[in-house]
């Protein structure tokens, strides 16, 4: 199965959902114009709110990654923008490699690294839904 | 969010005897919601129910289903007709076959659906000459869960749906919920204390404790807004009070301070720094902490 969301970790579900549909993406397990699977049969599939579901695709929209035809279902949008994600990923993980590198000649462990990186998440994902809000 | 509530319960109150049963409740279930209503046994989710179906009549406070005051025997009448009930009990006429029952039931309802009993009977595996008094109690909460699924009612209103079911059963009783729900875009108000389910299927919750809402809301906000934070000094944690909205618990443990907050860390961390902490952690936290921590901060 291509997403598997865990709805006791505490992280918002469609959040995980999103995520999961771009790593799909990212790995071209997805690819553009491939249709998705439809809200009800996924709610069903993975046992949770169809109000989720249909909130992570709405938000996908959102943000580019999948286009939601009328009566149709949702696709994985064509072009630039999932090659964009790529890109825009290939930029952020030579960020990401520096500070890990940096880290690691301060002595700082790759457990510590992990936490550290978990606890900045989770600080920022309230202020990043925050922003959608208003 | 313009839409009206389905069920509209404001600051409800049910005393027996001596006992407050329900002590100022309130909450609101929007339409096309999977509302999951968590408490301890004995926290007052029962009751609640009761006086959303018109069975008990609150001492207190106002009640409301469909924009109908649930506490006046015509509109209860109404609510009833509108609502699919399953008590606890699993009530069920025993000897009947669950054939009979069906048609039984279906009798009583205008609006049954034959299309959902074919389907159900099937998904469910429910054998229609076996007498219902003969059925395990999985079985027993499949066939009350049939009955109530397709009497086309608008709102369905579950006591612990799941209770005493093994974890298959379970799933399969979800599932079910999950697709009626998306299927026919009704509401489904459940109450449980089982917190995994309601984490799994619900999109809105209410948790009480001795009659009271402690937490309620929409499950995605809970879980963006509550965050505990992780303190570590150098020596013993100071004994700090923080004027930050949303503080549900400070705890002091050797060297750590622990805050759980249900607004966010910014404005913990913001107040933290004046502290001089040698490490600061924030993590999300699960449905079960906020049961339980909420839970623990009122008594």
């Amino acid at each position: 199965m291509l997403f598997r969301p865990n709805p006791s970790s505490g992280v918002p579900i469609y959040l995980q959902l999103m995520e999961q549909v771009k790593h799909a993406i990212e790995t071209g397990a997805l690819r553009p114009g491939e249709q998705l699977p439809g809200i009800r049969p996924l709610a069903e599939e993975l046992v949770i709110n169809p109000n989720t579901v249909a909130k992570a695709y709405r938000e996908l929209e959102h943000e580019g990654v999948i286009e939601l035809r009328h009566g149709a279902g949702a696709f994985v949008a064509d072009s630039a923008r999932p090659k964009k994600i790529t890109d825009r990923l290939r930029a952020a993980q030579t960020v990401v490699a520096a500070a890990v590198e940096r880290l690691r000649e301060r002595g700082v462990n790759d457990e510590e690294i992990r936490r550290l990186f978990e606890a900045e998440l989770a600080g920022l994902s309230k202020t990043k839904a925050g922003g959608h809000r208003g | 969010m313009a839409e009206p509530s389905v069920i509209d319960v404001a600051n409800l109150r049910k005393a027996w005897a001596d006992v407050e049963a329900v002590n100022g409740l309130t909450l609101q279930v929007p339409a096309g919601s999977i509302f999951g209503f968590l408490g301890r046994n004995g926290a007052g989710k029962t009751t609640t129910i009761k006086v959303l179906l018109g069975m008990v009549r609150p001492s207190g406070g106002t009640a409301r289903v469909f924009e109908l005051p649930a506490d006046a025997p015509a509109s209860s009448v109404e609510i009833r007709r509108r609502t699919g009930f399953v008590s606890e009990e699993k009530d069920l006429i025993d000897y009947m076959t669950v054939g009979e029952i069906v048609r039984f039931t279906a009798a009583f309802y205008p609006r049954w659906r034959r299309d959902l009993e074919e389907k159900y009977l099937r998904a469910f595996e429910l054998p229609s000459d076996r007498k219902v008094k003969l059925l395990s109690r999985g079985m027993r909460t499949k066939l009350a869960l049939l009955l109530a699924l397709c009497r086309g009612a608008e709102l369905l209103v579950l006591d612990e749906p799941t209770s005493g079911l093994d974890p298959a059963m379970t799933e399969e009783v979800l599932q079910a919920l999950v697709a009626h729900a998306a299927g026919e875009g009704m509401t489904v108000f459940f109450s449980s204390h089982q917190i995994a389910e309601v984490d799994q299927i619900a999109d809105r919750v209410a948790i009480i404790e001795r009659g009271r809402t402690v937490v309620c809301g929409a499950l995605d906000d809970l879980r963006e807004r509550y965050r505990r934070v992780q303190l570590v000094f150098d020596g013993d944690a100071p004994a700090a009070s923080f004027r930050a909205p949303g503080i549900v618990r400070v705890r002091r443990r050797g060297r750590v301070l622990t805050v759980l907050s249900s607004s966010g860390a910014d404005a913990i961390l913001d107040e933290a720094r004046a502290l001089a902490p040698v490490a600061t952690d924030v993590v999300p936290v699960t449905l079960k902490e906020i049961f339980l921590e909420t839970i623990a901060a009122e008594e």
